[in-house]
């Protein structure tokens, strides 16, 4: 499978997430700077990492939202491409609405950086296929503003839809409905704030995160 | 050509930093404050003739996430 990881200024985790998807795929993912205007071709996944992009100047995720690779990226969305966004990811997304809500600063104001206890969700979906509905998962985290918000009628209709993916499973930054990771209506773009990426191997203290790019793989491949 | 976008939280929305803001108030002994709410002020300096229209879609695409945030446009002379 060919795979695109997304480079902006101030990407932290893309090395980490090529190794996660390089371990799983046996193939390394072709790294795509943010002012490149087209992916490669036939990309069957694209990842955006985590990290501060822009040095989160303006809102976390704003300014690489509207960086020139963004629209190929939103196209790909668009045919069907699966896209992962991690964290950083996650907020870039938003952004560039892919996805619904936004992440903003964590309820408690401080930087949270630990493993988490996570529930999967849905096990209807690309990502989470090779989980159990209900599975408790542990995750790393590692954010200032993860704390997703919508409004009212859009957290009823993503849950209603079966579009969120996972739920803390404790205090984490004060999201609404404990969302951690939420799906976009055509259930190929999956943003999260927790780690998988950094739960690949028993070295990192917990392999929870392996079976997401697994399961990708099955379901893509 | 001036102008001051104030971007604001929407009503209703959580915000941890006037939250933060009010408490440190209240640590300093300014009793009295009802509530804080954090935004920021964009200046932007526009060529002569720069519409409202152009000044609006900015805000929409870039300045403002109209899904949290209401924004604001003063132009000079306003």
């Amino acid at each position: 499978m060919i795979s695109a990881v997304i480079v902006f200024p101030g990407s932290n985790c893309d090395r980490d997430l090529k190794v996660a998807i390089e371990a799983v795929t046996g193939r390394a993912p072709a790294m795509v700077w943010h002012r490149d205007t087209e992916l490669p071709a036939s990309t069957g996944l694209i990842a955006i990492p985590g990290g501060f992009s822009y040095g989160d100047y303006l809102r976390s995720g704003a300014m690489a939202a509207r960086s020139p690779i963004m629209q190929a990226v939103i196209e790909a969305a668009g045919k069907g491409v699966p896209v992962l966004g991690i964290c950083n990811g996650f907020q870039v997304l938003t952004e560039a609405g892919l996805l619904p809500g936004a992440l903003m600063r964590n309820a408690g104001l401080h930087f949270v950086c630990r493993s988490v206890g996570l529930t999967v969700e849905t096990s209807q979906s690309i990502f989470t296929s090779a989980y159990s509905a209900g599975e408790e998962i542990v995750i790393p985290v590692a954010h200032h503003d993860g704390n997703f918000q919508a409004d009212g009628e859009t957290l009823d209709r993503i849950e209603g839809e079966g579009r969120v993916a996972f739920r803390y499973r404790e205090q984490v930054n004060g999201s609404a409905r404990s969302i951690a990771g939420i799906l976009n209506d055509g259930g190929n773009v999956l943003g999260m704030m927790p780690h998988p990426e950094r739960a690949l191997e028993a070295a990192h203290g917990g392999t929870d995160g392996r079976r997401l790019f697994e399961g990708l793989l099955e379901a893509v491949a | 050509m001036k102008a001051r976008i104030f971007v604001t939280l929407k009503p209703g929305v959580l915000d941890p930093q006037g939250k933060a803001i009010h408490h440190a108030l209240g640590a300093l002994g300014f009793a009295g404050v009802n509530d804080v709410r954090a935004g920021k002020l964009i200046e932007l300096d526009l060529a002569e003739g720069t519409s409202d229209a152009d000044i609006e879609a900015m805000c929409r695409k870039l300045l403002a996430n109209t899904v949290i945030e209401n924004f604001r446009v003063e132009r000079d002379g306003q």
